[in-house]
């Protein structure tokens, strides 16, 4: 029998498929919610951190007298005080590939961006502790530093790390498909696409930050830190602060968004946790705004130079890309350097049928801020150059965009591409075709044409994309990471009163999984929702978890969870089988019971058999232990499962002041089986503002010092609802058929899709002026120049 | 050589050391309750609410008044809490979401309306910026109860959320804002 049948009775409703009302909203919209900094342990110190104002250059002198000196502050740190070992990002691939680089927790001899941290402060109060900072006093020797990847890689660029020759710390080149270049030189038609995106800032609306203390009693450093892979914080932490891993509790509260930023491990909360061992007393480290912006993890700022060959028909016949990734200044734990490279190199192709690829990836570092996975990593920009080539073949070939998708997408599944990754069955053309379809219905193309007819610029864009999601240990292990994420473990237990607590590895910053995990296990066991509770956030409830990145936690935190309330499940079906004296496959669950298939009215409630299990253990059989704990592990053996979407949306721009106006978005989504459609939605809509952020808004920029300008609200525009329009959401469903829910992920897909969508309806708008833009972000400022160049260029003919 | 641009004078430092920060007493009015603050002051009315009087529904987003995440009502306006020093807020009737629910016990059954809508429409997923926007809503229908779709997005786009793409929260206040409409036309009826 299959799971998941056992615990559906007659007229039982299940949960899977259905908007839940969140089990998190209660407290969060009461204010009884528990951030980070809403935790006030008695005798908290407050820290903050001296930064680095120079972007590159040697330390000569670092004077904290003055510090110590100011009312309130206790102490102040260097890296020589603290003695905390480097944090080390590993890849293991030969020296021609990667270059290892070591990001000390403070600053030691050397600085490589400014905000870059070089001591610590800690006072009694968070005030006190500026006025700490203040007072430092730090002399540098400033080198020139390196601010865009072109400078980086230049034959004279300062080296940012000694060991980096031109500044490269990942540099691959893969696939190289036999007799591409003659492909390329017999191809009726070449186009070509360079484009650069912006460096972005994740922006979880709360900033990093930690409380640590030292517990006695349990002999063990407690870190209370909002991180998206505790277990990796705690792994860091223990080598950097030179404890065993039994030594370290990392606790996450509730978390105020993360978006990757938050899936990396940070020096700022190890360097706090080594104060708080020092001093023996909480230490406190929250983030202010300035800090997130400037001096947190960034991503996204890529350059790509990409050919592809396509036949008169419209078809692709081989792909040549060239992949550029500025990093900032170190490897961001675990992923590397490689991650936005190494994603981008792997994955390009997507949805459709390449027959012929060759990619170099590289990451150089420059003097800015490191970068971390930011949502979608690497596939919003790839999936942008991409769409770009589409829609410039279709141009050249006088075809319709739309057709051009139609003949290359992937339709016939599995697929195995030419990357040597197998997409498993999705909805590539049914999103495409459905999206279309609705955009067509709602009169949008009539639209354009009566908008042109009257001179007024009025775009339609789609992106078609698929998202990898529930990354294995296999497919990690494809990028040769040191440490190698992938597999998820999860415990679930019922106590005496028949309500079970299930923990997991996974942790969410805002997905729902209190809700969306407990339906899982609600359904598995056939109980009431209410009487399962999920545990997440503390390494030591479960003895390791890869946390919540890369979209992961429902395909394979979710499938984990599921096993263990399965094996609780057979437990109880056990007990239940021994009292009837009859095998266990003649028992069922449901209804909070166990129950006999022959005859459903003979039942044993799981209140009576979770009795029986601890507090009547003298009544059980021999071979039956006492109590009701069960753990699973899972992981995914192949290459992962692909959700896919298709993004529409139309837009009209305004020639005079370039400011493009989003009229109308449709996504046509297929994850899977979505476990909660509220929550699906959510994800998407959030993700798609988050792509529109990029594609239209958002740009971290430094000047020629590396001093970055983009330090506040005022200078770094983020969307409000202002500029994100409404989105309207329809689902397809291919469930996934090797998790254990047939659901895949759906965290990332809005990102990836919306700066394509958007990228090209405003190429779209252009059409009439000839004017094509491939950079992001597409500024009021960019629009307004180029249509102005234009004008120029024609007035000048 | 160079050096950096900008070292602190030594002088300086040395004149902030002598200067312990003197305190202040403030009397606070905050959800109809009297608090008596003995605080520095310096400090800003956000801090004295989560640090001081430790309600920390009130969540710090950037501290220079664009992200909305400490708004909370003060005599029934929206006000950055970041913004304002405690000091000034003296006299003042302060209303923060812990003022939200019926019973503050954060209990599904006992949220008030506003925070049902959000919670029906999918309004919040990390929760963040969810009491700024709670409070922002909350001050704006009182004053303006007959707010369309549009104005309601207007005021909306005051704040920051980096999760929810906006639409649903302009959605929940926008049902909030109906069913408080159709609740006062049946008073009316009956009377």
């Amino acid at each position: 029998m299959t799971r998941g049948e056992d615990g559906a009775r007659e007229g039982e409703g299940r949960l899977i498929g259905r908007s839940v009302p969140r089990r998190e909203d209660p407290r969060l919209l009461t204010g009884r919610g528990r951030f980070v900094d809403d935790i006030a342990l008695p005798g908290t110190l407050h820290a903050q951190f001296v930064r680095s104002t120079v972007a590159h250059g040697e330390i000569t002198a670092i004077d904290l007298s003055a510090v110590r000196a100011v009312p309130g502050v206790i102490a102040a740190f260097t890296a020589e005080d603290l003695a905390a070992g480097d944090i080390v990002a590993q890849l293991d691939r030969p020296p021609q590939e990667f270059v290892p680089t070591a990001m000390p927790v403070l600053a030691r001899d050397r600085v490589r961006y400014v905000g870059e941290p070089v001591a610590i402060v800690v006072a009694r109060d968070a005030y006190a502790a500026e006025d700490g900072v203040e007072a430092a006093r730090v002399r540098y020797v400033v080198r020139p530093p390196v601010t865009s990847e072109a400078a980086a890689l230049a034959d004279d660029a300062p080296l940012v790390h000694a060991e980096a020759a031109r500044n490269t710390l990942v540099d691959v080149e893969l696939f190289a498909t036999d007799g591409i270049d003659e492909v390329f030189a017999t191809a009726d038609r070449v186009v070509r696409v360079e484009a650069r995106t912006g460096r972005q800032n994740a922006l979880p609306l709360e900033t990093r930050g930690a409380v640590a203390h030292w517990d006695d009693r349990e002999e063990q450093l407690v870190l209370h830190t909002c991180t998206q892979v505790p277990h990796q914080v705690r792994t860091v932490a223990s080598r950097c602060l030179h404890l065993a891993e039994r030594a370290v509790r990392v606790v996450v509260p509730d978390m105020g968004g993360g978006f990757g930023l938050k899936c990396v491990v940070g020096r700022e909360e190890i360097a706090t946790a080594a104060a708080a061992l020092r001093l023996r007393r909480p230490v406190k480290w929250i983030e202010d705004r300035k800090d997130a912006l400037s001096a947190s993890f960034l991503a996204r700022e890529q350059h790509y130079d990409v050919r592809a060959a396509f036949d008169a028909n419209g078809r692709i016949l081989a792909l040549d890309a060239d992949v550029v990734c500025d990093m900032g200044a170190y490897s961001c734990y675990p992923f590397t350097a490689g991650i936005e490279p190494l994603m981008a190199a792997a994955e390009m192709p997507g949805v459709y049928t390449v027959p012929a690829y060759r990619v170099r990836g590289r990451a150089v570092a420059t003097n800015k801020a490191p970068s971390a996975p930011y949502r979608g990593v690497s596939r919003p920009q790839y999936v942008m150059v991409m769409e770009r080539l589409f829609e410039r073949a279709a141009r050249e070939l006088d075809l319709d965009p739309v057709e051009i998708r139609r003949r290359n997408l992937i339709t016939s599944f599995p697929y195995t591409g030419v990357n040597g990754i197998t997409y498993d069955p999705g909805s590539y053309r049914e999103s495409l075709d459905l999206c279309e379809r609705t955009l067509r219905a709602e009169g949008w193309y009539e639209k354009r044409r009566t908008a042109r007819a009257e001179g007024r610029h009025l775009g339609i864009g789609y992106a078609c994309f698929s998202e990898r999601t529930g990354y294995g240990s296999a497919a990690f292990a494809q990028r040769r990471m040191a440490v190698v994420p992938g597999f998820d473990l999860s415990e679930a237990r019922m106590d005496p009163s028949g309500a079970v607590t299930v923990t997991t590895g996974t942790m969410s910053h805002g997905q729902s999984h209190e809700t969306t995990l407990a339906q899982i296990v609600a359904d598995e066991l056939g109980l009431d929702i209410d009487k399962v509770r999920l545990h997440q956030g503390d390494t030591d409830r479960i003895a390791y978890g890869w946390g919540t990145f890369a979209s992961r936690s429902a395909a394979i935190g979710g499938s984990a969870v599921r096993l263990a309330a399965g094996r609780l499940g057979d437990k109880l079906r056990a007990l239940a089988a021994a009292r009837w004296d009859v095998p266990v496959d003649r028992t069922a669950l449901g209804r909070g019971e166990v129950f006999r298939r022959d005859d459903p009215d003979t039942a044993i409630g799981y209140v009576e058999l979770a009795e029986l299990a601890y507090l009547r253990a003298d009544l059980l059989p021999k071979d039956i232990e006492p109590g009701l704990t069960a753990t699973a592990s899972f992981d995914v053996f192949n290459d992962g499962t692909f959700s896919n979407a298709t993004h529409g949306t139309v837009v009209e721009l305004a020639p005079d002041t370039g400011r493009v106006e989003i009229l109308r978005y449709v996504c046509v989504e297929d994850c899977g089986v979505a476990i909660n459609p509220q929550v699906v939605e959510g994800q998407c809509r959030g993700g798609i503002a988050q792509g529109i952020a990029g594609a239209l808004f958002e740009r971290v920029t430094y000047d020629a010092q590396g001093e970055p300008s983009a330090t506040s609200f005022m200078d770094y525009k983020v969307p409000t609802a202002h500029e994100i329009p409404d989105v309207a959401i329809h689902h397809l469903q291919t469930p996934c058929a090797f998790t254990e829910t047939g659901a895949k992920g759906a965290g990332e897909g809005g990102t990836i899709g919306a700066p394509a969508a958007v990228l090209n309806a405003v190429n779209d708008a252009l059409r009439p002026t000839g004017v094509e833009l491939d950079d992001t972000p597409i500024t009021p400022e960019t629009v307004h120049r180029a249509l102005h160049r234009r004008h120029y260029q024609e007035s000048t003919r | 050589m160079t050096t950096h641009p900008r070292p602190p004078d030594a002088a300086d430092a040395d004149a902030l050391a002598l200067q312990a920060p003197e305190l202040q007493l403030m009397v606070l009015d905050v959800n109809g309750e009297r608090h008596e603050v003995i605080t520095e002051p310096r400090r800003t009315l956000v801090d004295v609410l989560r640090h001081e009087l430790r309600l920390t529904g009130t969540h710090v987003g950037c501290e220079h008044g664009i992200c909305g995440a400490c708004t909370v009502l003060v005599d029934d306006r929206p006000v950055r809490a970041c913004l304002m020093f405690a000091a000034q807020a003296e006299g003042a009737r302060i209303r923060t979401v812990e003022s939200l629910s019926a019973g503050s016990c954060g209990r599904p059954d006992e949220l008030g309306d506003l925070q049902r809508a959000f919670r029906e429409r999918h309004a919040l997923q990390c929760g963040f910026c969810t009491p700024g926007f709670l409070m922002l809503a909350e001050g704006f229908l009182a004053e303006r109860p007959d707010a369309d779709r549009e104005q309601i997005r207007e005021v909306v786009a005051a704040n920051l959320c980096r999760c929810t793409g906006y639409q649903p929260i302009v959605e929940a206040i926008e049902q909030c804002a109906a069913a408080r409409r159709a609740a006062r036309s049946d008073v009316r009826k009956e009377k």
